[in-house]
């Protein structure tokens, strides 16, 4: 009974697991052990690894359209980068009259800007409460118009991807804009503090990181629990062959949307974490290149399987903080080719390639078998 | 026999030799600018300005401008200019050699007063206007017109019997129409703005508006009949101008519109074959198109001496190039990737930025500027406010060309025959001894060859940069889809009406909010009709 129990969790408790051990690594090798010393984890680390979580979790979110729902969005950066713009705003807030111009109302770019007043859409975002509803709803709200129209309408495979590019594109263009009241092309920057907590301070580094690891965990039991529901089987059907789910009964379009809306939330969620430790949100977040990344991640850790995006995201990313500083040439070489060699040779990602390993050497073992019994 | 062979040896020497006579003269009277005075240097200068020779105008623009001295050791004449390290340079002005010399030379200025100086003016007019060459007649009335007085107009009417080109002489009617207008009584001005009502020229138009003004100051009683009668003319004058000149603005903005469309037809056509044709989705097209920008590049480094003709070399160079590398791929990456479009989309994505990354190694990641055949620069002025530039002008023809070649190869030979029955049924074409396979490739490199030549071309607008190809993929991407997957007219017919939808909203929202606007236009039209402007009929289009 127990054990059934277990195995519906999968690797669930192992992901929870390892995230809450790292956690605790990094808050006490950081905060206990002094600098200097041979166990110290230094608060630059603490905030690449911070990073590297929200990557994860946007890999994640990107894992449950396209490995569960065969939507291969090319523009999850842009939920990424809104959910980044609803907590950069409410840093911004956060400044008060510590900017340059020392305006208490106004951001340093909209003094600059000779703004008198804050634009309708920055009402409310000097709360907390709101800044975190405006993370979901934001994507959120983009991602049902979209998708509820993409998908009424049928529009599906390449033809989606191509649109999710050009959605991210258009959106690109319009925050390089500073009318659009959001920094223009140096975005947001400058923050000082979250929540009356300085954001320079060790102690507050920590702290975000364990809660990007909080929601990582989060993020993972719900994609895990959605993906075993009644609701993820038709969403893996409809993946498999959508018209027969049509003709089943069921409306794909409803569940597509559903699930674009989740993951667009992830995606925002993911960068509101991102925003407070790099400490810099701007309109490159938007690029095509940006949102094809992700993709990439997921492709390499294993589309279709929730641990396998998250070690995507974990590794690539590691490899090219590793890359870009070793030799910063060779890094686009590595990125391309791994696109290519993955794609022809491991199509189900590294998540895949070790369960084929095991499969082949079980499968040695039974062919050896006779052998062994005939000599 | 002989008396009249003498005879017209004479003649032939006469003839041959006159000019040198007459260069002679020239210089002589030149040379004598040092020995005269303000009071009696005037008729010199008209006897000088009476000569056809090219050292006439220099030698009058440079006293015109101060430039003119003379040695005081010898009393040459020569042209003095100053450099910016303080350095004198003398040039000789009957010989035009620079003269060495060193330390500040011994000179002194050959003075003019304002009276000389508006004198040498009507000189270099008159020279202007009697001038062989019409270029230069047409930019001497073009001067008169924008600054017209009674001496000029004098001028004018004094050339305007002799003139037989019948552009300048309309020019010419235009401006004493126009110093009529200025300077005439009400009855003059009437007629004269009868006469400059087709005109579009500026100057008209500004004169017009000038004399409304002038008219609206004045109290309404105290208009005479004539004033009425003129402030009438004029308002509708000024207002059929004004719509002329919207008419052509309107065709001005649909050129460029026409022009971008071009652009976009070149860039995105590659694309309607591999995409819409093989149905593959290849990431990598943008980087086809900066292998042939770059090809051009490398071509003129190679030639540099034949700027002129290179383009010529670089277009199918471009198309090789291009081209083999896309079989490269098909054959390296994408074959193995048949009926996995999303898998083939990532793979292709990762080659483009391995292609990016080499011309980065190779030519540095800094853009390089493509030098223009002199051929592509200037423009066709059909009237004073409308002109068609060539390179714009060129690049439409061109695009229409490689389009109509396309459409040809693709329904008249057997290899488009083949390549059409591949796309609409594989199996079927395969059974009936296509080889599919080879035709993939061939489609393929057809494809990418056609992107680089859309290289070069977008290699004369922009400079070329390991960037380029990557903004022109997801425009490209919205012409296919835009226009209808799998068909060449809409493609031809979605590239065109973006690219002019593009330029007549520009000026109205400016070029990024124009961008976004076609760019959600397009999203929302995608929903409306997945399948594009013309979609695929029957059973290929499942």
């Amino acid at each position: 009974m127990m054990l059934d129990k277990l195995k519906k969790l999968g690797s669930l408790p192992v992901v929870v697991g390892c995230l809450f051990i790292s956690t605790l690594y990094v808050a006490i090798c950081n905060l206990a052990f002094p600098e200097g010393s041979a166990l110290h984890v230094s608060t630059y680390t603490v905030t690449l690894f911070g990073k590297y979580l929200c990557y994860a979790l946007l890999a994640l979110a990107v894992d449950l359209v396209w490995g569960y729902c065969g939507i291969l969005s090319l523009g999850h950066g842009a939920f990424f980068a809104l959910g980044g713009y609803a907590m950069g705003m409410y840093l911004m807030r956060q400044i008060g009259d510590r900017g340059v111009y020392g305006n208490p109302e106004l951001p340093d770019f909209m003094v600059f800007l000779n703004w008198d007043s804050l634009p309708w859409y920055w009402a409310g975002t000097d709360s907390f409460i709101w800044t975190l509803f405006l993370v979901l709803a934001g994507p959120g709200l983009l991602a049902y118009i979209f998708g509820s129209m993409a998908f009424r309408s049928r529009v599906s495979g390449v033809y989606l991807s191509i649109m999710t590019q050009a959605m991210t594109y258009a959106l690109l263009l319009a925050f390089f804009r500073n009318e659009m009241g959001f920094g223009g092309n140096n975005g947001l920057t400058d923050f000082k503090d979250i929540l009356g907590f300085s954001l320079q301070s060790d102690t507050t580094r920590v702290v975000l990181f364990a809660v990007t690891a909080t929601f990582l965990a989060l993020g993972f039991a719900l994609c895990h629990f959605i993906v075993n529901s009644k609701m993820g089987r038709v969403v893996t059907a409809i993946r498999d062959s959508e018209n027969r789910v049509r003709f089943i009964g069921y409306k794909p379009e409803h569940y597509k949307v559903w699930i674009f809306v989740v993951s667009a939330m992830l995606a925002g969620v993911a960068g509101a974490l991102y925003v407070p430790q790099v400490g810099i949100i701007n309109p490159g977040e938007f690029s095509p290149l940006n949102s094809i990344e992700i993709v990439v991640w997921v492709a390499i850790g294993g589309r279709g399987s929730l641990y396998g995006a998250i070690i995507g995201a974990l590794v690539v990313s590691y490899a090219k903080t590793r890359f870009t500083a070793i030799m910063p040439e060779a890094w686009l070489y590595a990125l391309g080719g791994l696109f290519v060699l993955v794609t022809l040779l491991l199509p189900k990602g590294l998540a895949g390639f070790v369960p084929q390993l095991i499969e082949k050497y079980k499968q040695n073992k039974t062919d050896k078998k006779p052998q062994e019994v005939q000599s | 026999m002989v008396r009249r062979f003498c005879f017209i040896l004479t003649l032939l020497m006469m003839v041959v030799c006159r000019p040198a006579f007459a260069a002679d003269e020239v210089d002589s009277l030149i040379n004598q600018l040092p020995h005269k005075t303000l009071r009696n240097i005037t008729p010199l200068l008209d006897q000088i300005a009476g000569h056809k020779d090219e050292k006439v105008r220099f030698v009058l623009t440079e006293i015109l401008n101060g430039d003119l001295y003379y040695l005081k050791s010898n009393r040459q004449v020569v042209s003095v200019r100053k450099s910016d390290s303080g350095d004198y340079k003398l040039t000789d002005v009957l010989s035009l050699s620079v003269l060495t010399q060193d330390g500040k030379p011994s000179i002194k200025k050959i003075r003019t007063s304002n009276r000389i100086r508006s004198h040498i003016r009507g000189l270099l007019a008159q020279i202007d206007l009697t001038h062989d060459s019409k270029a230069v007649r047409l930019a001497a009335v073009q001067e008169i017109l924008e600054n017209i007085d009674e001496d000029t107009v004098a001028l004018i009417k004094k050339h305007q019997s002799n003139e037989q080109d019948s552009e300048i002489k309309e020019l010419m009617a235009t401006a004493v129409a126009l110093y009529q207008l200025n300077e005439g009584a009400a009855k003059e001005k009437i007629a004269a703005v009868t006469a400059l009502k087709e005109s579009l020229q500026p100057e008209v138009r500004n004169a017009m508006q000038v004399q409304l003004n002038r008219l609206a100051e004045i109290e309404k009683t105290e208009l005479t009949k004539d004033d009425r009668a003129l402030q009438k003319a004029l308002t509708s004058a000024v207002d059929s101008i004004k719509q002329k000149r919207k008419f052509y603005e309107f065709i001005e903005n649909l050129f460029f519109g026409l022009s971008l469309g071009s652009v976009l037809l070149l860039a995105a056509i590659g694309l309607a074959i591999t995409f819409g044709v093989m149905g593959v989705i290849n990431m990598a097209h943008g980087e086809m198109i900066m292998l042939g920008a770059y090809t051009t590049y490398v071509i003129q480094q190679m030639f540099p001496q034949w700027i002129d003709y290179s383009l010529f070399i670089a277009i199918p160079a471009a198309f090789i190039v291009s081209g083999s590398v896309g079989i490269l791929i098909e054959r390296g990456v994408i074959r193995f990737l048949k009926g996995r479009p999303l898998e083939t989309l990532l793979a292709t994505f990762g080659i483009s930025l391995i292609l990016q990354q080499v011309v980065r190694s190779v030519f540095s990641p800094l853009n390089r500027t493509v030098a223009a055949p002199e051929w592509m620069s200037g423009s066709w002025q059909i009237n004073p406010i409308f002109s068609l530039t060539f390179n714009r002008l060129y690049i439409i023809l061109f695009a229409l060309a490689v389009f109509f070649a396309l459409l040809a190869f693709m329904k008249r030979s057997s290899l488009g025959l083949h390549v059409r029955a591949v796309a609409q049924n594989r199996e079927m074409a395969r059974a009936l001894s296509v080889r599919s396979d080879r035709v993939d490739a061939i489609t393929f490199g057809l494809g990418s060859g056609i992107a680089g030549i859309a290289g070069v071309v977008l290699s004369q607008l922009t400079n070329v940069g390991p960037n380029l190809g990557q903004s022109y993929i997801i425009d490209s991407f919205l012409v296919v889809v835009f226009g209808g997957v799998g068909n060449l007219w809409g493609t031809l017919v979605a590239a065109m009406s973006l690219g002019t939808i593009n330029k007549f909203l520009e000026p109205v929202t400016g070029s990024v909010l124009a961008t976004i606007i076609v760019l959600v236009g397009l999203v929302l039209f995608i929903q409306k009709r997945p399948k594009g402007l013309f979609p695929q009929k029957g059973r290929a289009a499942e």
